[in-house]
């Protein structure tokens, strides 16, 4: 932190909305603003943090502070109770000066797709605008990034990351820093240790941005369509919140829901497309086979032939495969079925406290199957692999779970192939149109001669 | 439509034919939410109902745990408290649910359990529900008090008698510094307990220190008789722990 109290303070609060009590120093006698947390209008109440207006997500209680029936925000409670006498604090002095140097140190070279994208980029973050990047899994979304992030840090500019996993932040951070190495890159999600830093690039859980107002002039938005960001309103009026009024908006994301692909079809939404992955392999298409009732015959302690068949098959030629399920408890009835086969079978979910283990020991190839609710579907990447559905009708397997379950086959150079099977007991329209969503994307990825095949 | 207080979903669960006659009222926790919560059932030690089957054959006497043969040891604290309930086990489930309701401040779980303590409640003899205080300090910061919280939603009228002197780690102290613990809580000016009969609520039960410091004041003053009620039982290591608000 800087030596001089007075800009001390300043980095601390600059940018930022946060509750009396979370600042370690007395409120400042100048250059705040101060908030009332939660405000009634037209006849309901509103949490300044999060924006949250459901009446069913407000309580009330005996508050010994204000001696009234005090409204509070649920919504938010895990980041520290806004209630009706709570103040939110805002800075309205100057920004404190970047420091550091943002220069880009990287030597790797973008594929043509990357770079069509990364002109996107910079053009957006040069002119304020908003632009979305439509890029296939394994296109190499990142690095699309870096020129634009330099053109930002360069002049002057606060950057953001926000992504909705905790993992990618983990993953995504330190990355960044090696490649700006003359700047602070901070990590925020529940609980780091850089939540009170002040820096010029910020990789954020999109949770956390309810604590910033007006922080970014370039707001990166990752996985736009993922969980929880695209059914939570309240997560995109933190990302809205925490970018200045003229600032640069960027999306990433594999799978656009069908509002916003429309949007892109009739010109309405400025967007790149980087439809080949960056070693220019096309992108498994995955095949539907029928299995029957597979939930019956999971149930009474059997595989459905074709998935016995098939799983045997990888077994065979020692090649690992990823099993994934729509739900839990037919995945925990199904783990027994599979490790009859092969002793090294494990299964994750999102609770599941080994989850990193298990993905680790995967990724060293000391498993043989893993098999998986929707939890894996994106972020997580294991270089030579084949992906099964097991019942892939079910309605969590929209278009957009489909592409990035997909999207886990064939990722690296060294083995760009791998075989993508949709086991159902019935064929839905969320199956086709992921089937008919990747060939397109292969099609124009050929057209564009971005694919060696 | 009901909406569980923990995770939001639906409920779910259909009034049986008796509920709707007596009019029980349905419950506020989904069956998924409500599962790992663990209800202290089978024998327990008669004075403060710690569980008994958990426990060595060795580490109760007569019933009695080894805890609470060793306060009925220490003259300052013998027959001070007539007994604890406790409703539920402090597991990981329970863990979570009270950091979220009194260190989060979602006064709205004080309702999740409130029909259990008000049923547990009427099975002890008493005229007057006293709250285990908070500091003016703690009250401050979290803006209101977890047992008057529980005592209130379970349709009981706490009277706060007692005020609470800020923290003190019970740990580092002397045994004689504890044994005069009961210096953290002192009776209000102008309140009374004379001769009543008291039911004691907190939170959690943790080393019986808290409970038995504010029955050693209350008897002193001249209370009748004092019985806590706690919503949940943790695991104390004797009084060598922190006494926790
Ligand atoms: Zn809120
Ligand atoms: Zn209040
Ligand atoms: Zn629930
Ligand atoms: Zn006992």
């Amino acid at each position: 932190m800087n030596s001089n109290p007075l800009s001390s303070v300043a980095s601390f609060l600059s940018g930022r909305l946060l509750l009396e009590e979370e600042l370690p120093f007395s409120l400042p006698d100048s250059s705040v603003d101060i908030l009332q947390g939660i405000t009634s209008r037209n006849h309901s109440f509103y949490c300044s943090r999060c924006g949250n207006d459901r009446e069913e997500r407000f309580a009330f209680f005996p508050c010994a502070r204000c001696g009234t029936s005090c409204p509070y925000c649920r919504h938010c409670l895990m980041m520290g109770r806004i209630s009706g006498c709570s103040r939110l604090i805002r800075w309205t002095g100057p920004e404190p000066p970047v420091e550091g140097d943002g220069t880009l140190q990287w030597s790797g070279r973008l594929s043509e797709g990357q770079l069509a994208a990364s002109v996107a980029v910079k053009k957006a973050v040069q002119e304020k605008g908003e632009c979305l990047i439509w890029a296939v899994c394994g296109a190499g979304k990142t690095e699309v990034l870096f020129q634009g992030v330099e053109e930002a840090l360069l002049s002057g500019k606060r950057a953001c990351i926000a992504t909705p996993r905790t993992d990618v932040v983990l993953e995504l951070a330190p990355r960044l820093q090696r490649v700006f190495p003359g700047i602070r890159v901070t990590a925020l999600y529940g609980g780091s240790p850089d939540r009170h830093v002040y820096s010029p690039l910020v990789v954020s859980t999109t949770h956390q941005l309810f604590r910033f107002l007006e922080a970014f002039d370039v707001m990166i938005v990752d996985e736009v369509d993922a969980f929880p960001y695209s059914y939570d309103a309240s997560l995109q009026f933190a990302t809205q919140k925490a970018r200045k009024p003229e600032s640069s908006l960027i999306y990433l994301t594999a799978t656009p829901n069908e509002a916003w692909q429309e949007e892109c079809r009739s010109g309405k939404r400025p967007f790149v497309k980087i439809p080949a992955r960056f070693h220019r392999q096309p992108l498994p298409v995955p095949v539907m086979t029928w299995c029957g009732r597979w939930r019956r015959a999971i149930e009474k302690g059997k595989l459905p032939p074709v998935v016995k068949e098939w799983t045997l098959q990888r077994l065979k030629d020692g090649k690992q495969a990823l099993l994934f399920f729509p739900h839990i408890d037919l995945m925990e009835q199904a783990l027994p079925l599979f490790q009859a086969f092969h002793p090294h079978v494990e299964a994750v979910h999102a609770e599941d406290l080994k989850r990193k283990e298990k993905v680790t020991l995967m990724r060293e190839k000391k498993l043989a199957l893993l098999l998986s609710t929707t939890i894996l579907e994106r972020g997580v990447t294991f270089p030579n692999i084949d992906v099964a559905v097991i019942g892939a009708e079910d309605d969590v397997f929209t278009e957009s779970a489909l592409v990035q379950i997909a999207g886990r086959a064939g990722r690296s150079a060294e083995f760009p192939d791998g075989e993508v099977r949709l086991f159902h007991f019935g064929r839905t329209r969320a199956m086709m149109k992921a089937v008919d969503h990747i060939r397109q994307m292969n099609k124009e990825g050929l057209e564009k001669g971005w694919l060696d095949r | 439509m009901s909406l569980c207080l923990l995770c939001e979903e639906e409920t779910n669960r259909q009034m049986t034919w008796r509920q709707f006659f007596t009019l029980v009222e349905l419950p506020l926790l989904c069956g998924k939410c409500l599962q790992p919560f663990e209800r202290i059932t089978g024998e327990c030690c008669r004075l403060c109902s710690r569980p008994l089957a958990v426990l060595d054959a060795s580490f109760s006497i007569d019933g009695v745990c080894h805890d609470c043969v060793r306060w009925e040891k220490e003259s300052l604290y013998k027959g001070v408290l007539s007994g604890n309930v406790s409703l539920y086990m402090y597991n990981e489930a329970m863990k979570a649910f009270i950091a979220r309701f009194k260190y989060r401040g979602d006064y709205l779980l004080a309702k999740a359990f409130a029909e259990e303590v008000r049923q547990a409640a009427r099975k002890i003899p008493h005229d007057m529900v006293v709250p285990v205080p908070l500091s003016e300090e703690r009250l401050r910061e979290r803006g209101f008090n977890q047992a008057e919280a529980l005592a209130r939603e379970a349709g009981m009228k706490p009277v706060n008698v007692l005020e609470r002197s800020h923290a003190e780690k019970q740990s580092k102290k002397s045994r004689e510094e504890r044994l005069r613990g009961a210096q953290v809580f002192r009776l209000k000016e102008n309140s009374s307990v004379h001769r009543k009969t008291i039911l004691l609520i907190d939170d959690i039960y943790t080393t019986g220190a808290t409970v038995r410091y504010i029955a050693y004041v209350l008897k002193q003053a001249g209370a009748a008789g004092v019985t806590s009620l706690t919503l949940a039982r943790g695991q104390g290591r004797e009084r060598e722990a922190v006494l926790e608000e």
